[in-house]
């Protein structure tokens, strides 16, 4: 069987396991740039939690991600089988670029932009939300990016924890070495993440400011 | 103007012994040295005069500056503005009311020339239209065009423009203090000295109080009411313009030195690096 036929049998199997995966890395993305961006704003204050967190995200992303999701397995509240394990798997793997980029972004300007803002009589807070965050705002979508990318590929991967999503095209395929279910599972995940990319990227020229 | 701390009630800055001193914390390192950046120094800038701090690159002038807006606090004695010592004041009180000139001009690049300049009045809830047509006179006043500057962005000016609204926005919410730190240090000299005459005759028609810190003494001797010349956090010389180079001290003659090496020459800067 040629994959062309394949993939015209199999397309409404196809998109709805596009969908799973789609859920499955929004809900991860969600939740990474919920911690990640906040939490980077924070360590910008905090030199010690800084090289902790940074530490501790960097780590993650060193774990193999098939054994990272079988770490997660025996835990409690986030572990056992299926996609809540997957989302936690996720979210570790997102939140190191988000993190180090949100940092990066909120450091990187220009001293005496943050000088002036200081002595006009800004409050610290006005100072975060009118003049650090709006000039960090392309770093920290660029960190996004890097994290959607790497979660809509890491994903595939969930599905040996039974959390669905392409993956599962792809475990079958390779199981009963048959190229056009790789295939099914394969394409359209790079499709996502190219078309993930291309759109941040449009998102993220249109935001910088320099 | 005088290095004693005479009792005034027209200065509208007054330094009483103030000391500043920072301690270098390096990381692990529990005992640092202490280093004093200002030394017990006293001085009183009268309402409406401009005073220049001179010195070199370290010298403390930045330091000086940034003790007036509460930017820092002093580690002993008391910097008074308005009769009344920068601690009791509430830091960002105090700093709306002291309009600040750095050499970059520091302007906001996410801002246009217009919400860069309206910014103070902003925060300080003025009303939409009156910002507006604070922030025209403010650019007319800086000599340039409100209909065709208002616009833009800070990276679409050149560097004496950004300096101008830089100016533009110091003085937008018309507080009775400017401070300003080298804020014509980094452009060419031609539009330096073209600068350095506009801003004082805006100075002079004004009547802001001004504290001006340069390394540049031609730039001291056209602009100051008073010079206060400082070496290694200590004031070593205090006179007018006119009394200025007559006085005998190394660091003045030094100083003086970097006036003479250019008879009829171009204008050459007189930092530290620069050929004596």
């Amino acid at each position: 069987m040629n994959p062309g036929s394949f993939f015209a049998d199999h397309s409404a199997e196809i998109f709805s396991a596009t969908l799973e995966h789609l859920t499955l890395v929004l809900i991860a993305m969600t939740i990474a740039i919920a911690i990640g961006v906040p939490l980077g704003m924070f360590i910008t204050q905090r030199p010690t939690l800084r090289t902790i967190a940074l530490g501790i995200a960097s780590i993650f992303q060193t774990i193999p991600s098939l054994a990272l999701f079988g770490f997660l397995i025996p835990m409690p509240f986030i572990g056992g089988i299926g996609k809540r394990t997957a989302v936690a798997a996720l979210v570790l793997y997102a939140l190191l670029p988000i993190l180090r980029n949100t940092f990066v972004g909120l450091t990187s300007i220009d001293p005496a932009v943050l000088e002036a803002a200081e002595a006009m009589g800004m409050t610290p807070a006005q100072i975060l939300l009118r003049v650090r965050f709006p000039l960090a705002l392309s770093f920290i979508l660029a960190g996004i990016r890097t994290a959607t990318v790497i979660t809509i590929g890491v994903a595939t991967i969930a599905a040996a924890i039974g959390a669905g999503g392409l993956g599962t095209f792809i475990f079958r395929g390779v199981a009963l070495v048959n190229d056009s279910l790789i295939l099914a599972g394969a394409i359209p995940a790079a499709l996502l993440a190219l078309m993930a990319d291309f759109l941040l990227a449009r998102l993220e020229r249109r935001l910088r400011v320099l | 103007m005088n290095t004693k701390p005479l009792p005034s009630s027209d200065a509208a800055i007054e330094f009483r012994g103030v000391t500043y001193r920072v301690q270098r914390t390096a990381a692990g390192a529990p005992i640092s040295p202490v280093r004093e950046l200002v030394s017990d120094i006293s001085l009183f800038v009268p309402t409406a005069q401009t005073l220049v701090l001179l010195g070199r690159s370290g010298s403390g002038k930045t330091t000086l500056l940034r003790l007036i807006n509460r930017m820092l606090v002093p580690s002993n004695g008391q910097v008074l503005v308005e009769g009344r010592a920068t601690t009791e004041w509430d830091p960002i009180r105090l700093r709306r009311h002291i309009g600040y000139v750095i050499q970059d001009a520091g302007l906001f690049p996410h801002f246009t020339v217009a919400e860069n300049i309206g910014l103070v009045p902003g925060l300080e809830k003025w009303e939409p239209a009156r910002i507006a047509s604070r922030v025209q006179e403010m650019l007319r006043l800086v000599g340039l065009e409100p209909s065709e500057f208002s616009p833009r962005r800070p990276r679409e000016l050149s560097g004496g423009q950004r300096q101008r609204v830089g100016v533009a926005r110091a003085l937008a919410a018309d507080p009775p203090i400017l401070l300003m730190d080298e804020p014509f240090g980094a452009l060419d000299p031609v539009t330096r000295a073209e600068l350095q005459r506009e801003f004082r005759a805006l100075a002079h028609r004004l009547g802001k109080t001004i504290v001006f810190v340069t390394h540049d003494l031609r730039e001291a001797l056209l602009l100051a009411s008073h010079i206060l010349l400082l070496q290694n956090g200590r004031i070593v010389a205090s006179a007018p313009p006119r009394e200025f180079l007559e006085i005998d001290h190394p660091e003045v003659q030094a100083f003086a030195a970097s006036l003479l090496v250019e008879p009829g020459a171009p204008a050459i800067d007189s930092g530290p690096g620069a050929q004596a």
